[in-house]
């Protein structure tokens, strides 16, 4: 098995808020293999983001460890944070927000080697941008452009070139096509795994989208709440959930396929997902689980294997699933 | 800092569209002239005094009049528009410098050291704004340099909240977590990606702060606090010539103008300044030019 | 069964400070009473100005043309209160951010009949019962003392429900949805598109939905309207546009989805951007970034809208269905 690169354990952040404190991630421990896509999927609320931002440290645990390329990240001062956050890269959501609108292509593009100090020289960092943006399929005449001058794909390839910029060893991307336009996602997906074949990157690929994160991932993890419910590859997941809100959300999906869709049996879910200040006791899904029994309030399921690499926290796994389906 | 990608040049197509400003633009160019070159260009020397020709009122020779020594009116009014813009630009300069670095550690960092430094900024903001002026120059000693470390101190609090208002903002925004997220350090966020986006309340800011700046060395010198005689000063001359308003009206009148006319001019750039580089405005412009 | 609202070589030009911006350009459709319509296309192609124009809600700078029926009435040319009268009282609206389409400082239940009261004349008290009805209608749960509470202490769900029951007020004949899942979690948006499919049965309305989501599509559309810069260029019922997709647009956004069933390989992407509505290739603006570039013609000249089935139209100068199952 390869080296890990990353890897969360028993990972908690907590927000006080003056609702409350908000459980944003609650217990969440990953792994991270070089060379793979992680992929992490999630509605609102479910903490996805977050445990993102815990990897470069944007956020500060409240419990647990982050360790990154064997090293205990968690407890680092400024300074150390800033050398892991050459190790960790991001690629942020809405392109257009994530760059200095003053700031021209070229200059956001060179922030991570004027910072690590990677390039010596004007020349060479021109250089070095030029070679950024030709990986990232633009033109170097852009680098002299404004971010509003360039269209929505241009600029979040431009959040790509950054997050290249500082050869990371793992790079978070965070709901990296949720604000593009469909033909334009899917030439952003095909970048990443371009550039993941040519470089052998790593990535944390964090979208609410499942079928992009199926189609991006080796590996994926869905979250509820500030939990994992459920680990395993693509395809278990996809065609085996065993968590009910998998199942639940893998019949929300919506298919391009009109036959399909008159024909499929959905499974609704009522009521919304409950506020992370005060999560449900027992299994946190059990509020909106069609399937939840009296167990369900008392025991807080743990991850457990179902299947080799496939893992559910659910103490009907699989069984739950299928009545539901039945149903 | 202000001008890296045309809000200088926009600016300034602005203030050409915009007759008031454009107005407003003009006189502070005259002042500018008149307050580098007024030693020279005035008419006559501005000590010159002469017994014959006292209290004269405006004629050819003397456009605006003598005052009670027989001194040109108008070349001391012009000698005075340095007195003015040094004054103006020193003690924005001064309120700009501390105001800022202050405003922008307090709005970044938070916690104590923003309660800390906006809690005193609170109180100075308290007194009204002459008093505080006149309470510094007391301990300080009349002069042109107090009075210019006065203003100074008292203008510092409003750049101080505007500079922290606009980091608060700023610092929430995506691109500066972005550079977080890439190792930047937090003098390099404020330097590089902070202060140029809170750029434009602060060249606002400025311009009115230096129409108020001349008004008080003007309220200070008038009242005997700010710049000594024989030196001349607008607020000064009014000082002096309120003895003789019924017999020498363009005593007061001329000094009074200058003032007027001065701070009208800042504050007309300023307004228009203002609505050109508001930032809703800014990403308004911007949001519509990306999507077009 | 006639159509409750209709399009006619609708066209709609937008001046701007750096000249006309052609948003829709000679677009035809209609929808008829129980049924529902969706306009598909990506951000700029048209899909919400032609709705936005054929309701009277295109912006001031707008220039339209064409003609509008709205049940028997002919919208063009009529004055401006007449228009947003037979707009208030046949046309409902739901906007893609529930957020700010609801008052922060009113009561859901006070915003919901808002309009039904003016276009109605109801007292306060039938007002106020009539919202609790049209909240229990649209799912919300204890409708009765959920009336009184504010937006921000609904979900984003919930606040969709609360639009969809305050533009259901009026018993419209036609509901527009413009993107009204879009800022919504998954499992949300399936509760919605159920919810706006079980009205439609139990009411009977016509509804245009906007979107650029083809999952969706599948699931709610009759009928489909597919745009780009400012053109249909495919439309027909659903499962001719979906099981033989004609143009190579439409052919491209439905591979570009990936496919869960469909293995490993690269997604099919269409290079480029569309272009600014500013400046419009001269021939099919789909032109420069088509994959197939079949006829010599295309560059210069507008396809023609031939059909290829029974209501299945297609921007193209050689017609040649395929099936996409083949």
């Amino acid at each position: 098995m390869s080296e890990v690169v990353a890897a969360l354990d028993d990972l908690a952040v907590w927000f006080p808020t003056a609702a409350g404190v908000v459980r944003a991630v609650d217990g969440v421990s990953l792994q991270i293999r070089r060379g793979e896509t992680l992929g992490l999927v999630g509605e609102s609320g479910s903490g996805k983001s977050t445990t993102g931002l815990a990897l470069l440290r944007l956020v500060d645990p409240t419990a647990g460890t982050v360790r990154v390329a064997g090293e205990d990240v968690t407890r680092w001062s400024r300074r150390q944070l800033r050398t892991l956050r050459r190790r960790v890269a991001m690629v942020f959501q809405d392109p257009q927000a994530s760059l200095d609108p003053r700031l021209t292509i070229g200059a956001s593009i060179a922030e991570p080697l004027i910072v690590h100090r990677l390039v010596d020289g004007a020349a060479a960092r021109r250089r070095r941008v030029d070679e950024l943006l030709d990986m990232v399929g633009l033109r170097g005449d852009l680098a002299d452009r404004h971010p509003h001058e360039l269209s929505g794909g241009q600029r979040q390839r431009v959040g790509i070139a950054r997050a290249l910029a500082g050869e990371p060893d793992l790079i978070v991307l965070d709901e990296p096509i949720a604000s593009l336009d469909l033909s334009v996602q899917a030439q952003i997906m095909n970048l990443l795994r371009r550039l993941q074949r040519d470089l052998g990157l790593t990535y944390l690929f964090i979208a609410h989208d499942l079928a992009a994160v199926e189609h991006m991932s080796d590996r994926m993890a869905v979250m509820y709440l500030g939990r994992i419910v459920e680990s395993g590859t693509p395809t278990q997941i996809w065609q085996a959930p065993a968590h009910p809100y998998t199942a639940a959300l893998l019949s929300a999906v919506p298919v391009a396929d009109p036959q399909v869709e008159r024909d499929r049996r959905r499974i609704i879910l009522s009521g919304d997902i409950p506020s992370p200040v005060d999560p449900p006791g027992g299994c946190r899904f059990r509020t909106r689980c069609p399937q939840a029994r009296p167990e369900c309030a008392e025991t807080d399921p743990v991850l457990a294997e179902v299947a080799p690499e496939h893992r559910a926290a659910c103490l009907f796994a699989g069984e739950a699933v299928r009545a539901m389906r039945a149903a | 800092m202000i001008n890296r990608d045309g809000q200088l040049g926009r600016a300034l197509s602005a203030l050409r569209r915009d007759p008031l400003a454009l107005t407003g633009s003009l006189v502070l160019v005259v002042l500018v002239v008149v307050g580098v070159g007024g030693a020279w260009l005035a008419p006559s020397g501005i000590n010159e005094v002469d017994v014959d020709r006292m209290l004269q009122p405006p004629s050819w020779a003397h456009p605006f009049g003598t005052d009670e020594l027989g001194r040109d009116v108008l070349s001391r009014v012009m000698v005075a528009a340095r007195v003015s813009l040094q004054v103006g630009l020193v003690s924005v300069g001064i309120a700009l410098t501390v105001g800022v670095t202050l405003g922008l550690f307090a709005g970044y960092y938070r916690g104590w050291l923003d309660n800390v430094v906006m809690r005193c900024m609170d109180v100075l903001f308290a007194f009204p704004v002459l008093l505080l002026a006149v309470a510094i120059v007391a301990v300080l000693g009349p002069g042109l340099l107090t009075a210019m470390v006065a203003i100074g101190v008292v203008y510092t609090p409003i750049f101080a909240r505007v500079t922290r208002a606009g980091v608060l903002s700023v610092r929430e925004q995506v691109f500066v977590r972005a550079a977080v997220s890439v190792g930047a350090s937090d003098l390099r966020i404020m330097r590089r990606h902070v202060l140029p986006n809170i750029a434009a309340p602060l060249i606002v800011q400025t311009s009115l702060s230096l129409a108020f700046a001349i008004l008080s060395e003007a309220a200070l010198s008038f009242l005997g606090l700010g710049v000594q005689p024989p030196d001349p000063a607008w607020g000064r001359m009014l000082f002096d010539g309120r003895g003789f308003v019924t017999e020498a009206w363009w005593l007061g009148v001329f000094p009074g103008a200058a003032i007027f006319l001065t701070v009208l001019a800042f504050n007309l750039v300023g307004d228009a300044l203002r609505d050109v580089l508001d930032p809703r405005q800014l990403t308004v412009n911007e949001a519509r030019r990306s999507t077009s | 069964m006639k159509p409750v609202l209709a399009v006619e070589d609708l066209t709609v030009t937008i001046d701007t400070r750096r000249g006309p911006a052609r948003a829709v350009a000679g677009v035809d459709w209609a929808v008829r009473p129980g049924e529902t319509l969706a306009l598909v296309g990506e951000s700029g192609s048209g899909k919400s100005m032609s709705v936005l124009a054929a309701t009277g809600l295109a912006p001031r700078t707008a220039r339209v043309s064409g003609r509008i029926h709205l049940l028997d009435t002919e919208l063009t040319g009529l004055p401006e209160q007449r228009r947003r009268r037979l707009r208030g009282r046949h046309v409902g609206f739901v906007f893609q951010d529930p957020m700010t389409s609801l008052n922060p400082v009113l009561t859901v239940g006070r915003q919901v009949v808002e309009a039904a009261q003016e276009h109605l004349g109801l007292t306060r008290r039938a007002a106020r019962s009539r919202a609790v009805e049209l909240l229990d209608l649209v799912g919300i749960p204890s409708a009765g003392q959920r009336v009184d509470a504010y937006p921000h202490q609904f979900s984003g769900g919930m606040r969709q429900r609360v639009v969809i029951a305050m533009a259901l007020a009026c018993e419209p004949d036609l509901l527009i949805a413009d993107e009204p899942t879009t800022a919504l979690d998954v499992t949300t948006q399936a509760q919605i598109v159920e919810l706006v499919a079980d009205l439609q049965r139990r009411l009977g309305t016509a509804v245009v939905w906007i979107t650029h989501d083809l999952g969706v599509v599948a699931g709610i559309a009759d009928t489909v309207a597919v745009m780009y810069a400012g053109r249909i260029l495919e439309q027909g019922p659903v499962d001719a546009v979906f099981g033989a997709p004609s143009h190579p647009y439409t052919r491209a956004l439905l591979a570009a989805r990936p496919d869960p069933a469909a293995g490993d390989a690269d997604l099919v992407t269409i290079a480029g951007a569309p272009p600014s509505p500013l400046d419009l290739p001269p021939g099919c603006a789909f032109w420069p970034r088509c994959p197939v570039r079949g006829d010599a013609r295309c560059e210069h000249e507008m396809p023609p809208l031939v059909p290829v089935s029974a209501g299945h139209q297609v921007r193209t100068f050689y017609p040649q269905a395929t099936d996409r199952r083949d």
